[in-house]
């Protein structure tokens, strides 16, 4: 590995600080060094040059929502395999959630985690740590010593609090800890083993609804209680747009909470679930793979979260990577998983967002890095960003790069995606973690200068 | 897997029989009656009338699909569907192998769709089957070259049921584009009322859908719309929606709703919603009362109206026959032609 990495030619966008220009960019021993016109570059020996030309260089992505499954579902991800896939997707840090086995309610397994990420992992995982014992609801998990351990928030994910009086305890808790509540909204009671989004298409394939009000009415409690505590709260994958109102109102009051939203909920609406993704066959889908919790919703729910989205109502978009075995998917609609593999389509389904002009670029760049940053905080240091000193996660994609989504040429153990045969426009080529490249497509050119 | 095997005995021929062109038959599964055209419910209309007329020979048997094999597949307990789909199999004198999938092989861990590739493999040349998770039928076809009858899936679908009902309403009343249908009941969890829906509605009649409000998915009115079901209506008043009505069909109350909360107690349902002589008067003096059954004596329908002059219950029953005859003869009978 060379000492110096000279990014060469690239469109440098770096939201954080206002920054979109062409020029070069320079790393060395892992750090960002320098930034400037093109050609201009300080002389170096030992430097590894990539062309970067007609492509965009931007902080590495950061994924506040991800599922490695390690340790416990090793058959669905390990930590190997998941990082190797966000890397592919251009995300330098991933943040795990604790819904494994053992769950990462206790120092010993965020510890495990965090170990097996520096042998495994090629991108940074930050662990999140449980909010209760067990992921039950009834007990505090021990809050503080997951904080000294490493956690960068905590959650039950999947498995939301439902009593009002722990979570107002674990917000009380973990405000003192300055780590935010990142909060899986869900009445479980009501959703009642709901399968999809409750409406039209629930009503003809005769599948369980999940109703909007299923998560509106735990974002309502929890911006309550965050009003009540003064903690942080961070709602994850938003889906509608009852949701989006209640936050744009909590932040009006100045309430302390953000939001992330996912890409397939900015993309795909509750169709989905009916239809093939191609093709003429207009054979009903009951498709497995557009099954995932929260549901994907109606239209107008994803019309809502985008303009949550540009308003910065929504902060961040996290991918809610949830890969799983094909025996988990290939089953009936009812007795399949939940969840989506993500990583790899993220980038190239949101770019689809961009060319029918509903997100700005640089919108979309910084809703991946700066706003994702913001949430985890210092406490890793100074994250998504391309600043001088700051350890150099990099990521260059090549925004007009045309590629068909292939589940089976996915990292990721997880082949489990409603967007195979999709024909992306924009696409990662490469991804570089504290200087070191971690993902290059075959098309980015390096050349060596001595 | 357990299977109960059953032998053909070389059919016994009692007079021809023709069975009609298939000029309009363009389904190779029937799945559900949505993607149905009013021509193919009419051939389907057509062979049970020739089937029907085998069924009242006194030799029961025709050769037709002789050396087919037919699976009935049921993953969830059925007595009156399998039955009918399986007397209808050996009326046309294929071969009918059955099985309890709910007691066998996925009680061993077996996916469904590794089953249906067994029994695929053992030479089935169609599947009959019901599950009780909507949409399994359809799983099914993405995985088998076999042709899949839908005998109900969850709560989403029902067409011989639908067609059957349908057939009955024909042989009683003429133009079924000037009927009015009230389905009544438990319309959520109900694969009757949505395959009827469809059925209905490509007939043209105006059905009208009514029951508590609880047992009324959310979304059915967009769903009405959006699929552009110009005909059916939603009406929540039992006294409007039978209220001229030609046809009343009552849908079976599971009694496990009234467990699971949805309904406050069943004696609040029978006071609302029973059909009764005052309420039965409401509707045309002729009107035909139905239901799929099994019927709750007593909660969805009096006994005296369910065994009155204008039920139709058990004709329904022996319409069945004849139409899963037609649907077992267009479906196993097109590869050999």
């Amino acid at each position: 590995m060379a000492k110096n990495l000279l990014i060469s030619g690239g469109r440098i966008i770096d939201p954080g600080q206002g920054w979109d220009k062409v020029g070069d960019l320079l790393i060395s021993d892992g750090e960002i060094a320098w930034f400037g016109d093109k050609g201009k570059v300080p002389s170096q020996s030992d430097l590894v040059i990539v062309e970067a030309d007609g492509l965009v260089v931007c902080p590495g992505f950061i994924d506040l929502h991800c599922h490695l499954r390690e340790p416990g579902f090793e058959d669905k991800e390990t930590i190997g395999s998941g990082t190797r896939a966000a890397a592919r997707g251009g995300f330098t840090t991933v943040c795990c959630m604790p819904n494994t086995s053992p769950p990462l309610d206790t120092r010993a397994s965020v510890d495990y985690v965090r170990k097996a990420s520096e042998m495994d992992g090629v991108v940074r995982v930050l662990p999140i740590g449980c909010i209760t014992k067990g992921r039950r609801g009834k007990e505090l998990a021990e809050m503080n010593d997951l904080a000294e351990a490493g956690v960068i928030g905590f959650s039950d994910d999947g498995e939301p609090v439902s009593s009002s009086r722990v979570m107002s305890l674990a917000m009380e808790y973990s405000r003192d800890l300055g780590l935010p509540i990142i909060d899986h909204c869900e009445d479980k009671e009501l959703s009642n083993g709901g399968l999809m989004n409750e409406g039209w298409v629930s009503a003809r394939l005769g599948l369980k609804g999940i109703p909007a009000a299923v998560e509106e009415t735990v974002v309502a409690r929890d911006l309550a209680l965050a009003e009540l505590t003064g903690a942080r709260v961070h709602i994850c994958h938003v889906s509608t747009a009852g949701s989006v109102e209640l936050l744009r109102r909590a932040r009006d009051k100045g309430v302390p909470v953000t939001a992330e939203v996912t890409p397939h909920h900015l993309t795909l609406t509750e169709e989905r679930v009916m239809w093939p993704q191609h093709g003429e066959d207009k054979r009903l889908a009951y498709d497995t793979n557009a099954k995932v919790n929260p549901p994907l919703r109606s239209g107008e729910d994803v019309a809502a979260l985008i303009r949550g989205l540009n308003e910065g109502v929504i902060d961040a978009i996290a991918t809610d990577h949830a890969p799983h075995t094909m025996a988990d998917k290939m089953c009936e609609f009812g007795l399949a998983a939940f969840g989506i593999s993500g990583f790899e389509t993220t980038f190239g389904c949101l770019m689809s967002l961009v060319h029918e002009d509903k997100l700005s670029l640089n919108t979309l760049v910084a809703r991946l890095t700066a706003g994702s940053a913001g949430i985890v905080g210092n406490k890793y240091g100074e994250l998504g960003t391309l600043k001088a000193g700051c350890r150099a996660d990099v990521t260059l994609f090549d925004p007009g790069g045309e590629w068909v989504v292939s589940s089976q040429g996915f990292i990721s153990k997880g082949k489990n995606t409603p967007f195979e045969g999709c024909q992306f426009k924009g696409k990662v080529v490469a991804t570089i973690v504290a200087g070191q490249v971690v993902h290059q497509d075959e098309s980015v050119k390096v050349r060596k200068k001595r | 897997m357990e299977t109960v095997e059953s032998t053909t005995h070389g059919a016994i021929i009692s007079g021809a029989f023709s069975p009609p062109s298939l000029g309009v038959w363009r389904h190779r599964h029937v799945l559900d009656l949505d993607d149905f055209s009013k021509d193919e419910v009419g051939l389907v209309f057509e062979i049970a009338d020739a089937m029907s007329e085998v069924l009242s020979r006194e030799v029961k048997q025709v050769p037709t699909l002789r050396g087919k094999t037919i699976v009935t597949m049921f993953y969830e307990a059925s007595t009156r569907t399998r039955a009918s789909f399986e007397l209808a199999a050996k009326s046309l004198s294929a071969g009918t192998i059955s099985l309890d999938a709910a007691k066998s092989s996925v009680s061993k861990g077996e996916s469904l769709v590794d089953n249906l590739r067994t029994i695929q493999a053992l030479g089935a040349d169609v599947i009959v089957m019901r599950h009780p998770q909507s949409g399994a039928p359809y799983l099914a076809t993405q995985y088998l070259d076999t042709a899949v009858i839908n005998a109900g899936d969850g709560w989403h679908a029902h067409p011989s049921q639908a067609l059957l009902d349908i057939y009955t309403v024909r042989r009683h009343l003429d133009d079924l584009s000037k009927l009015r249908i009230a389905i009544i009941g438990d319309i959520m969890h109900s694969r009757v009322a949505r395959s009827n829906i469809w059925g209905m509605n490509i007939m043209g009649a105006t059905v009208v859908l009514c029951g508590p409000p609880t047992l009324m998915p959310r979304g059915l009115n967009e769903f009405i719309e959006r699929c552009q079901l110009s005909s059916v209506v939603v009406e929540p008043k039992l006294e409007s929606a039978l209220e001229g009505a030609d046809v009343i069909m009552l849908l079976r109350l599971q009694l496990e709703r009234q467990q699971s909360g949805l309904l406050p107690s069943i004696r609040e349902y029978i006071q609302r919603y029973q059909l009764t002589e005052r309420r039965l008067s409401l509707a045309k003096p002729y009107a035909l009362v139905m239901h799929p059954g099994p019927v709750n004596e007593g909660i969805e329908v009096s006994p005296e109206i369910a065994h009155g002059a204008q039920s139709v219950i058990e004709e329904q029953v022996s319409n069945g026959v004849a139409i899963r005859m037609a649907l077992l003869y267009l479906v196993a009978g097109g590869k050999s032609r």
